[in-house]
Parts: structure tokens; sequence; C-alpha cells
């Protein structure tokens, strides 16, 4: 429609000054909106979409419950579609048009790269609840996932202190997440005196489902006298030829065990997992976590998806307490005015699953517990270690150059995301990856 | 002391069969309340009390330990060995009397955990008591997962056990597992044993010698194993060889369809991985109906997946490709747009995350050649399948009336009409036929990798790769072409990276292309120009 009379345009300019006037003055019984922003079509929707079911769920529920400030919770549900550039047109839209007072979303760091600048221009909140490579900190972003000093560390210390490894295989998809991680681990082992050549690093790229040779490789490279465990950053849809692979050539969790970062128990459901009995994973939540309230969240979510069979994972705990803390900001701060939720979150303390509590640092990362648990013959974990209490998130890796002096606090008066301690200026310091 | 701990045990185990359950069974019950303790260590000690109190029960509460099945009722304190263990609510029974309880939540029940030191000691414990039952097989794996395990307590029995053995295979293995630890423990005879070996266990062995103090021990240690290193590096070429031919195979199961489909008929179908995909759902699908069949499942879906995805192909030729006839590229965009829907259905009809395809007992683990060489029993099938459908596919082309009429059809199509045959139907079965193809590789990838939406798109690129290296219109240039990709992407693999790897084969195609444009066998006389 191209109408170019006077009248019509005069019509219009009506229409889109009330269409400005509505809101200000509803607001009071408006609801709030919470965006959505998780791929539900796309390469991504495997591990997205039930991030989005998440989300409604802890809503209705806390709709059922009378709402947030007496207002009832609207979420604008919108579709990357696992498309990193269609993120940041999705994120503006949700900001710019959908009027969201925050957003819960995202899984890969590529995609919350992508995000990112415009969150920060317009404003926003975004909870990214998935674990990630660490070394950023924005104003208005809160990393409800794990930072590398909460997952890949504790689970390294878990297999050199407890089960005795002196060979690392260090086995990766080939993008942003595993290398910074590997980088990270990399520089921490032979800082504990591992030698070079007791290492492998090894990449593959997305979706590889041919193992056989790098599976063999691994059976040598352990059988060299020293007890040898692999450290697996391999993305979400490779897992399953891997883990086949292991299973199939006879890699035993008692002789090669590996620990992974990507695989829980969402990515269980697509294996049998009998041959895998043993091999391990580190996160900060487990479905079998043995607590009352991680009972009624699995009951809920059993309920709310129909399904006897569904799973839970740590990215949904990560957003049960994103959407617990920023619920308990905005009741702190009397509104969802997004200046105020960001100063007052900080500080806020929630229940997580596990049986502790969470609690938002300055850095817009929260404290977790560390978890290793062991796959069981029935898709799920059992935990054999955790953390004596829980570990803060360290936006900065202390183990790379250029990020080791860098601290981020978001609380006034110095507000900044990468403060450097030795230069002693806000975002002095280098650029670190 | 463990000799006659396990001894002990056996004879109970023995003597048990068949004689009423004890009464009393209070020590029993303080047996497993031990087991019930936070600290690994003292679960550790209290399966040693287990195999040494010589219960006739302890073998089933150790393996339902061994399998986290082995429980403990929060509110009464009663220990339970859980049936099953799927969803929220689990089958149980009373550990101690082995009287059914009914079903029992998630919630209500404490699970006695074991680590993977744990685990080991229970696989070497149970081990030592399967070295006397009556099956060689069930022998020869104890005394493999005995490798390794052997500890002074154990010396004793297990020489014993090793020396009235009447199964050589078991035998052997036992006298390496005993010369594995005598080598630890610096005996210089044991190399002798050890040499020749390729057993991991054995390698590792001999590696902490040579790294050990002793310095004659490590230099007899270290020429042990230069020997041992020679035999491994042929088994090394072989192993790579097979690892080429199952990526070639999987690559000519994927490419064949489309060799059809894009070589015979010159139909640029973007969806052919999707219909990759129908196949393997087939499979899924056959397994929902088929619950607890997963090895008839496998056989049925064979030709379901063929019929699934061939219907599918067919649809398709006849609502959207027959009508873009020789417009090569409305036709790539509209088969496109075709995938993306496929894939959206899968998605929104079943689910965006991925579904299990349950390997069946006969195509699981692999074929033990040596110890160092086993050829994985699952790629194993689909090598062969792969052979068995391109020869099906080169007798339908040579020997059929479809195969001389699809023939006929693409070297001339007006002359092919003119004899008669009636070209839009011989388009809609070719086409049915390629997809067809499509699904049977779908049901033998469902055995290797993920069943979800995103199947095919992993297989398209390559297999479009294929077909066009190994000549368009030329169904064995796509087998040799998938075959020698495969080998050459393997041999390469080792020393560049999975990464690199796949980027070096691709320019090798580009450069292989820029001078053969037709590929390696390319079609001669008046059907090329066609």
């Amino acid at each position: 429609m191209n109408t170019s009379t006077p009248s019509a345009r005069w019509l219009v300019a009506a229409l889109l000054s009330l269409g400005v006037a509505v809101p200000a003055q509803a607001q009071e019984n408006d609801p709030i909106k919470v965006g959505i922003l998780h791929s539900l079509t796309g390469t991504m929707a495997i591990s997205e979409s039930t991030l989005k079911d998440t989300m409604l769920m802890l809503i209705e529920q806390q709709n059922a419950e009378g709402g947030l400030l007496g207002r009832q919770l609207e979420p604008v549900v919108v579709d990357p579609a696992s498309n990193w550039p269609l993120f940041a047109e999705k994120a503006r839209e949700l900001l710019a048009q959908d009027k969201v007072d925050v957003i819960f979303g995202n899984w890969t760091s590529v995609s919350r790269k992508s995000v990112l600048p415009v969150v920060e221009e317009l404003n926003g909140l975004l909870f990214y609840p998935v674990q990630y490579e660490g070394e950023e900190s924005s104003e208005n972003v809160f990393y409800t996932g794990a930072a590398p000093n909460q997952q890949a560390i504790p689970a390294v210390n878990y297999l050199k202190d407890n089960v005795g490894v002196e060979r690392w295989v260090l086995a990766g998809t080939d993008y942003v997440y595993p290398r910074t991680t590997n980088k990270i681990l990399e520089a921490y082992l032979k800082g504990h005196g591992v030698a070079d050549e007791d290492i492998m690093i090894n990449y593959t790229p997305f979706g590889h489902s041919d193992w056989q040779n790098i599976v063999s490789e691994i059976k040598r490279f352990g059988s060299e006298g020293k007890k040898t465990a692999v450290v697996s950053t391999i993305n979400g849809d490779a897992n399953v030829p891997f883990y086949r692979e292991l299973g199939n050539q006879g890699i035993d969790a008692a002789d090669i065990p590996v620990v992974a970062f990507s695989v829980g128990e969402q990515e269980l459901s697509g294996i049998d997992t009998g041959p895998l009995v043993g091999h391990l994973a580190a996160w900060n939540y487990f479905m079998s976590v043995d607590n009352d309230a991680n009972y009624d969240f699995i009951d809920a979510w059993i309920d709310y998806t129909g399904d006897e069979m569904s799973v839970t994972n740590d990215p949904m705990e990560a957003h049960y307490i994103g959407f617990n803390m920023w619920l308990e900001a905005v009741r702190k701060a009397g509104t969802a005015d997004v200046d105020a939720v960001k100063d007052a979150i900080i500080g806020v303390t929630v229940p997580n699953l596990t049986g502790g509590y969470a609690a938002m640092m300055p850095n817009h990362h929260i404290t977790k517990p560390v978890l290793i648990g062991e796959i069981q013959d029935n898709g799920q974990f059992s935990v054999v270690w955790e953390t004596p209490s829980t570990v803060a998130g360290d936006a900065w890796s202390d183990y790379l150059d250029g990020s080791r002096d860098l601290i981020s606090d978001w609380r006034k008066p110095m507000e900044c995301g990468n403060y450097n301690v030795v230069e002693g200026s806000c975002g002095g310091g280098v650029e670190a990856e | 002391m463990r000799i006659t701990r396990y001894l002990t045990l056996w004879l109970l185990l023995v003597a048990l069969v068949g004689t009423a359950q004890a009464q009393q069974d209070d020590p029993a019950r303080s047996l497993l309340e031990a087991l019930a303790s936070a600290s690994y260590a003292a679960k550790g000690e209290a399966i040693d009390a287990i195999v040494e109190s010589g219960d006739a029960r302890s073998r089933a509460w150790l393996e339902a330990l061994n399998d986290g099945k082995l429980q403990k009722n929060k509110k009464t304190g009663q220990f339970v060995v859980v049936l099953a263990n799927r969803g929220r609510n689990w089958p149980v029974e009373d550990a101690l009397s082995g009287e059914p309880l009914g079903e029992m939540s998630r919630r209500e029940l404490d699970r006695i955990g074991i680590n993977n030191a744990l685990r080991g000691q229970l696989r070497s414990t149970l081990a030592v008591l399967d070295l006397y039952v009556d099956n060689p097989d069930a022998r020869l794996q104890a005394a493999n997962d005995l490798l390794g395990q052997v500890d002074e307590a154990m010396m004793a029995p297990l020489n014993a056990v090793r020396d009235q053995e009447s199964n050589e295979a078991v035998r052997d293995r036992l006298t390496e597992a005993l010369a594995i630890y005598r080598l630890e423990q610096g005996d210089p005879q044991a190399i002798e044993t050890l040499r020749g070996s390729l057993h991991p266990e054995a390698r590792a062995a001999l590696n902490g010698v040579v790294a050990g103090a002793d310095a004659k021990l490590a230099a007899e240690a270290k020429a042990a194993l230069s020997g041992i290193e020679q035999t491994l590096k042929i088994n090394r070429g072989v192993e790579t060889l097979y690892f080429g031919l199952s990526l070639g195979s999987v690559l000519v199961l994927a490419a064949i369809g489309l060799a059809i489909t894009f070589g015979v008929m010159g139909v640029i179908n973007m969806a052919h991985g999707e219909l990759i995909m129908l196949g393997a759902y087939t499979s899924w699908g056959m397994q929902q109906l088929l619950p607890g069949q997963p090895g008839l499942a496998v056989i049925l879906s064979i030709p379901a997946g063929f019929l699934v995805a061939g219907l599918a192909g067919v649809a398709i030729e006849r609502c959207v490709i027959q009508f873009l006839k020789g417009r090569p590229l409305e036709t790539l965009l509209a088969t496109f747009g075709v995938s993306l829907i496929l894939q959206q259905l899968v998605r929104t009809l079943i689910s965006p995350l991925n579904r299990t395809v349950v390997t069946p007992e006969w195509m699981s683990g692999s074929l033990v050649i040596n110890d160092a060489l086993s050829l994985t029993l699952n790629r194993l099938y689909v090598l062969g399948f792969a052979l068995l459908v391109f020869a099906a596919l080169m007798l339908v082309m040579r020997r059929t009336r479809l195969g001389l009429e699809v023939r006929a059809v693409t070297q001339n199509r007006a002359m092919a009409r003119s004899m008669g045959i009636r070209a839009t139907r011989v388009d809609m079965l070719t086409f049915g036929l390629g997809a067809g193809v499509a699904g049977l590789a779908g049901v033998a990838l469902a055995q290797l990798t993920n069943v979800g939406p995103n199947l095919g798109q992993s297989y398209i690129i390559d297999s479009f790769m294929v077909v066009v290296f190994g000549g368009v219109g030329n169904l064995w240039g796509t087998l040799v072409a998938g075959m020698s990709l495969g080998v050459i992407n393997q041999v390469l693999e080792p020393w560049a990276g999975a990464v690199l790897a796949k980027i070096i084969v691709l320019v090798f195609i580009i450069l292989f292309i820029q001078k053969r444009p037709r590929g390696l066998f390319p079609q001669k006389g008046r059907a090329a120009e066609g």
C-alpha cells in the first residue's frame, strides 16, 4: 500500500502518535514482556527449543502465582532460526518493536557475540544460560551458565587429583568455545608440570561423523604407560557418532575416561549409553541430583511437556536461576526498568536446583557448584564428586596472558567490564581474544 | 586373605545353589549398610567384605551395584534392586529376600553410587568369579578384563586357575595377565612372555618399565617394544585402509542414489539429503513399532526405508521436478525449498531432537582380528550393505526392462519416445529408484550417526562431490570415487587433522576437475553430448 494523498498521510501520522502514546499511558496494567530468543528451526533447534519451552513453563507458573508486581508476564517468542546475523535482527525486533523488558536467549557463543552490540546499543537485558569460554563482560548481559573456572578447570582438577591422569587429549569442535577453553586448559596443565608430549590437541569440523581414525589415535595415545583422559569440548551433534565409535572400539571408561563439557542428559537421550557407563561430564546441575526442589522442577517439566521420558539439563537450570534472579531484582527495584533492574540484581541470591544458592556477582556471572557425573546405562549421570562450596564465575581467565590482569565489576562507581588492575584503567588492557 | 576369599566364594556359589535362604539376614544387611557409606574408600572395603562373607547373593548384589541398581529406600532403609530405571517410577525387588516390591519413585530411593575406580575393582572381582564358569567365551572375557588388573592377592588363585584351564586362548590370556603384574614387580622373565603381545595393557606395562629406574630391564623392554612396534605398523596400515573403505562405503551409499537422479537423469536434487533422512527416520519408526526387537526392525526397515523414500521421491518428481524439465537453476532452487520443507516437517511432526536408533546386538562391538586390530561390526555391515546395494543397482540398470528404458531415455529422449517408451513414466520411476536408494543409505546411516532433522544436510555436499568426481552418469565412477575419497581422507587425517584433511580433499577435487572436467570415468560417445 503506497498512498500519497494528504488525508491518508495525516491519518497514518495520527495513528502513529496514538501508538506512541498508548503504552506510556497504560504501563501500570500492561503485562511485563519477556523476550525469548531461541532458535526453533535450523541446526540449533535441537538444543534451543527446549529452552524456549522451559521459559514458557516458568512464565506460566509465575503468572499462575499472580505475576510480577501485580502485572502479568507476557512471553514474546521469536525464532532466529540458527542464523547468527538473524539473532541480531530478532534481538533488535524484540527491543525496539516489542519493547520487551528482558530477553532470555542464545546458545552458541557466536550468536551471543552477534546479539551483544544490539543489546548494548538499545540498553536491553540478556540472560545467557549456556556454559561458555569467558573472556567477555557486558553491562547488559548476565551469564547464568558456567565460565571456564566453573566447569573446565575443576573437571581437570578432578581427573588430575582423584583419578591420577597424566596424559591429556583435548578434543573439540573447531570453533570459538573449544579453542578458547582448550587454550586455557593447555596453559593450566603446562603450569602444573604436564609436558608438551603429554598433551594431544585435536579439532574436528561441526557435525563430524567419521571418528574411526581419531578414536584409534586416542587409543594409541593412551597405551603408552601413563593414565590418559580425554577432555571433550565436542559440540552437540558430533557426539553421537563419537561416543558410538568409542563404544565400538571398546574404549572403556576405566582405561581412558572421557570428560565432556557439552554432553548433557539431552544429548545422551539420542544414544544407547550401555557402552558409555563411567564416562564423565562436568556440569553445574544434573537431572539425577537428589533434591526436592529438583524433583519438583522435573515433575513440572514432565507435566508441561506431557512426555514421561523428557529430560532436564544444565542450561534449563541456568534459565530457572536467571529467571528467578530477574524476578527478585524487579521486585527489589519495584519496576522492570532496565537500568534499575541492572543495579538491583547484583547481590541477589536465589535457590538453585542442587540444594544450594546462586548469587549474582558484580561481574554479571553467578555462583555455582561444580559437579562431576558419570554416565549411567539409563542416560542419566551419577554425581561422583562436587566442589565443597559454590564457585564464583570468573569473566577473565587467570591462565591467559592479557586477560589475567582484567577484572569486571559493574557496580558503581567502577562500572567497568575489563578493568586492568595493573594499569589501573578501564579498557586499558590488551583486548583478549 | 583374598586368595581364600575368592575360593570360599566360589565354593559357596557352587554349594549354595538351590539351598534354602538363610533365615538370619542381619549380617547381610550390615554388609549392604557398609556399602551405603559416603566415602568411596569405605565402599571399596565393603565390597571386599561382601566377597569375604561368601553370601550366595553377593554376586547379584555386586552386579546390581556395578549397574547402579542397588539402592536404598530413604524412609524405611530397605535395600532394593531396581529392575528397570527409565522414567520416574521404577519396579524394584528386595535386595535381601528377592521378593518384588512393586514400583517406587525416584524420590524415595537413594542410589549407592560408585565411581570408575570402584567399577574397576568390581569388574576384576566379578571377572575372577567368571573364570570358574563353563562358557569359554565368558572365561575369555573375564581373562581379558583381568589384564592390567592383577594384584598380589590374585596371583596364587589365578595361577591355580590357569594350570587347570583347558581352553588355550583363556590360558594364554591369563599368562599374559600374570606376566603384566610380574613385569610391574620387576621380573625380567615376564618380558619374554609379553614379547609380541599387541595388547595396550602389555605395551603400557613395558613402557612403564622403559621409563623406570632399572636400566638393564629397561633395555630389554625397549627391545621387546620395538618388535611390537613393527607389527603394530602393519596393523595400523590395515586399520587405516579399513577406515578409509568404511568411510568410502558411507560416501558411496549416500551418493549412489544421487548418481541416478543427478548422474543419469541430470536433475540437481538438493532434497537428496532429506530423502536419506527419511530413510533414517523409517528405521527409527520401525524400531518404535517393534519394541525389543532391534534386529528384526533393522532388517524390515531396509524395504520400508526404500519404499518411504522412493514414494517421497515419486511425489517430488510429480509435484515439482517434472514441471521444471531442462531448467537446472529452477530445479536446484525448487528442490532446495523442498529440502527445507521436509526438514521442518520432521521437526514439527516428530521432534527437533535427535532420535535414538538402537544398534542390534549382532551389529555392535567389533570383530577382533588381534589385540591391535579390530574391525567395528556396524561399519563392516555398512560396508557390505553398500556393496550389495551397488550390485543390485547395477543389476537393475543392466538387466531389467526399467534399466534399459532409463538408459534409452537418457541417451536420446526423442528417439526413445518414438520407440514407444513412455518417457514421463520412466522419469518418475527413475527418480523414485534414486530416492529409494537414498532411503537405503538412511537406514544404514541410522546405525552410524545421529537421526535428526539435520542428517541430510551433512551428506548432500559429499554426495555431489563423489558423483562429480566419479564422472556424471557412471555408477562405477561413483563407487571408485567414493572409496578412493574415503581412503585419501583417512590416510591424510592422522597427520593433517580432520579439518585440514577435508580441505585438502576438496582442493584436490577442484584441481582434478580443472584437469578432467568429466570426472574419473567420463561418458563417451553421443551420450556425453546430451
